[in-house]
């Protein structure tokens, strides 16, 4: 995306109004969205990906060696890696702390 | 190099999109557009044409497939009248503002209730507003034509609108009529392959009908404004190319006897011609009587109009849909609004004629003339009406 | 741990490709098991893949102009004609293919829509779609309500939940219509490939897009799409949620796979609804009695699948 919406004027936009990015969506961040952060404990980690597979906003990357990492651009702190998580390897803590 | 020969309406059309080549036909079955699709299918079935029929559930289905083809690269023609099209609506103004070609034949009928099969213009009239090119035609020749500029204006990079050609129901559709078919080569010539500006492939992933924040929504709406306005040219361009290869030249106005003409009757579709026999008697007893048949509706060609009007102080205009507590008809509000920015206007009398499959006769038009010559004012009349 | 999670691989998460085609940046609400569904769907699906969206909370949060999530060709045109948009695609491709204007390639086409645009108004094109046998797949996305509109019921809403147009009231108490049954209805239609889903399963619902798009003509998978706005659960149990559906029967995972009915998940003994129903507030107002009159529903329409199982897999 080239400019912010307020900027957009009606001759930036395509014909039919296409989006012919794909997957510009990406510079959008729902990270702001957060009221609790996820921690992760990587010592506690069996590097299963549960964590991975059930995350619905694609924030959490599994690493070469197989551990996870946050991506918190992206996390909206649903929380459902931390419940899911067989060995309480992820807490969730508010984010002002 | 062209041949004649009679066919009924329907059938010419039919041949037509054959021989544009479409690919898809989706098309649900309503009177009087039947024996189009009718004969579409048997092209199909007996493999003259390489297309898809697709026989769908609804109108809103047809319209939604060929939604889908357009957008897919395909060329795709359907086809309906009356409450075909007024399903379907939701999803004709849809294609125009994704700017998805497509060519619709409406084979006009009125709409319920009372239910009726017969003719008027009260289907296209509801979608006026719609954003598809819309032209009325007079008689089968202008059909069949019209199959191969409606595709080529349709899919002109330059245009990339959808077109709807609106041909009277039964009065048209269902007669047989000589018509000057094309050689496949001439027509290859006019209309080159659908090249779609986008389309739905892997290879190149875009997004189509994004949703619209309040930030973005009226810049939309303005460029899709502005795409349609810069249509004329084009939509002459293609005519006056087709004139060229066939001889037959086609303008958004077409007159008859307008010279030194006092008085100007406007029409729209297949009463054209029953207008110009009227013309001719009037014209015997020397009533100074003109007409003016509108046969491009949008873009609406008001320049051309004021052009054709110019002489006349009186203009009498037939409507065959009723605007209720509006100005009597769609087509008199369109012609009172290109007539008032000047400064010596024509009065404008307004018909309202030929609803559900009235009968108009060239008398008819004598009388309506008088009529309006004796009645003074602005003011609309739903003609021959029992009371 | 789900117990059903892991009895591929407990380390199958890690297999699966990590590429996305639906990206991060969509606007869904915390937690919400319907993006999480989609993303599995389209990941599934991958790069040979065109979506025919209909109107609804996925197309809202994933195309915001200037923005897309979608990195397949995707387009939305209304809310009631994502499979007659589908059949055009996938004819138009077709005709195209076959006129040797476009390269013959397989292009996998893909309509969804949530469950009032499935059960409700969209219920007519699906059906004409099916009947035609265009080959695509349809998805159901089943969030059980209009959630994107404001969580209004739909047919697709359980027996009793509360939502904004069958709110718990003091004489009637919210829904009192049970599930439309679309899988069944689809399945009537004798399509190939009928499937339910559920993205607390992500494995098994992979599997199941997997097979409905390598099956030739049309097929339709239904995933129960927890919403924890609507369904007013904490945004983490998202998850558990959809697993409790199963557990309880409330939402069986099954196939008909050509006529054969089998179920992917058989439990020896179901838990009771009430586990799945007390923690949503949708449900807080349920009597025991209400709870006893799901319960044997629940019951009598899992023996009813189990039937359909047994007389399809004779011999």
């Amino acid at each position: 995306m080239a400019k912010p919406e307020n900027e957009i004027t009606w001759r930036d936009l395509e014909v039919g109004i296409v989006v012919n990015e794909p997957g510009n969506a990406s510079v959008y961040c729902t990270g702001d969205w957060r009221s609790q952060r996820p921690v992760y404990a990587t010592e506690r980690c069996i590097k299963c990906g549960t964590c991975y597979i059930y995350c619905p906003d694609m924030a959490i990357k599994i690493l070469r060696d197989g551990y996870i990492e946050h991506d918190l651009y992206y996390c909206k702190g649903c929380g459902i890696c931390a419940q899911e998580c067989p060995t309480g390897a992820i807490t969730m803590v508010e984010e002002e702390e | 190099m062209a041949t004649r020969v009679g066919m009924e309406v329907s059938i010419a059309a039919a041949e037509a999109v054959k021989q544009a080549n479409a690919d898809i036909i989706a098309a649900y079955p309503i009177t009087p557009q039947t024996h189009i699709v009718e004969h579409l299918s048997e092209l199909v079935n007996d493999g003259e044409l390489d297309a898809e029929f697709i026989p769908v559930e609804s109108e809103h289905s047809a319209m939604s497939v060929c939604a889908g083809s357009s957008a897919a690269g395909a060329r795709t023609f359907t086809c309906t009248s009356s409450q075909g099209l007024i399903l379907m609506s939701e999803i004709v103004y849809a294609v125009a503002s994704l700017r998805l070609p497509m060519l619709m034949i409406l084979a006009n009928r009125s709409l319920n209730s009372p239910l009726s099969i017969w003719n008027d213009h009260s289907d296209v009239m509801s979608v006026r507003d719609c954003g598809w090119i819309q032209v009325f035609m007079e008689n089968g020749q202008e059909v069949y034509d019209h199959v191969f500029i409606g595709f080529r204006v349709a899919e002109d990079r330059n245009v990339i609108i959808p077109f709807m050609m609106n041909i009277d129901g039964f009065m048209l559709t269902h007669v047989i009529e000589p018509i000057g078919l094309l050689e496949q080569e001439v027509v290859d010539r006019y209309l080159p392959p659908f090249q779609p500006l986008y389309r739905l492939h892997p290879n190149n992933p875009v997004t189509m009908g994004a949703f619209g924040p309040p930030i973005l929504f009226t810049e939309a709406k303005k460029a899709q404004d502005e795409a349609f306005n810069k249509t004329m040219p084009h939509i002459i361009k293609a005519w006056q190319e087709f004139g060229d290869l066939t001889g037959r030249y086609y303008h958004p106005i077409e007159t008859y006897r307008t010279d030194e003409a006092k008085i100007v009757i406007i029409t729209q579709g297949s009463l054209g011609e029953t207008a110009s026999i009227g013309i001719d008697m009037m014209r015997e007893e020397k009533e100074p009587v003109g007409l003016v048949k509108i046969r491009l509706w949008r873009p609406f060609p008001f320049a051309e109009l004021r052009e054709a009007v110019k002489e006349a102080e009186l203009v009498v205009v037939m409507d065959r849909a009723i605007s209720y507590g509006g100005p009597g008809g769609p087509l008199a509000g369109e012609v009172r609004s290109a007539l008032y920015p000047q400064e010596s206007r024509p009065r404008v009398a307004n018909f309202i004629i030929g609803l559900g499959g009235r009968d108009v006769a060239p008398e008819d038009f004598v009388q309506m003339v008088q009529q309006a010559k004796a009645q003074p004012g602005e003011w609309y009349e739903i003609y021959g009406v029992r009371e | 741990m789900d117990e059903y999670l892991d009895r591929l691989n407990i380390y199958a998460s890690r297999l699966v490709s990590q590429k996305e085609y639906f990206v991060p940046g969509h606007r869904a609400c915390q937690g919400c098991a319907e993006a999480l569904a989609l993303r599995l769907v389209a990941k599934t699906l991958g790069r040979n893949n065109i979506v025919a969206c209909a109107t609804g909370c996925m197309e809202i949060v994933s195309s915001p102009l200037p923005l897309t999530s979608w990195k397949v060709p995707w387009i939305h045109v209304a809310f009631e004609n994502a499979a007659a948009v589908a059949s055009g695609i996938e004819s138009g491709l077709k005709a195209l293919m076959r006129k040797g204007r476009l390269p013959r390639q397989k292009i996998n086409v893909m309509a969804m829509a949530g469950d009032g645009g499935t059960s409700d108004i969209g219920l007519q094109a699906l059906s004409g779609a099916l009947e035609r046998g265009h080959n695509m797949v349809y998805v159901c996305f089943d969030n059980e309500a209009y959630m994107n509109t404001g969580i209004q019921r739909s047919s697709s809403t359980p027996f009793g939940a509360s939502t904004t147009t069958s709110p718990a009231g003091k004489v009637v108490p919210g829904q009192v219509t049970w599930k439309k049954n679309m899988p069944e209805i689809t399945a009537a239609h004798n399509i190939p490939y009928v499937a339910t889903a559920c993205s607390s399963y992500p494995f098994d619902l992979m599997e199941k897009v997997k097979k409905a798009a390598d099956i030739e003509g049309p097929a339709y998978v239904h995933i129960l799409s927890i919403c924890p706005t609507g369904w007013r659960i904490p945004p983490q149990l998202a998850i558990h949620a959809g697993r409790m559906a199963i557990e309880t029967g409330m939402f069986p995972l099954y196939e008909v796979e050509r006529g054969k009915y089998r179920l992917n998940i058989d439990l020896p003994e179901l838990r009771p609804v009430e586990e799945y129903l007390r923690f949503q507030g949708r449900f807080r107002h349920l009597t025991p009695e209400l709870i006893e009159k799901i319960q044997q529903r629940v019951r009598e329409e899992y023996e009813k699948l189990k039937r359909k199982v047994e007389m399809t897999n004779e011999d």
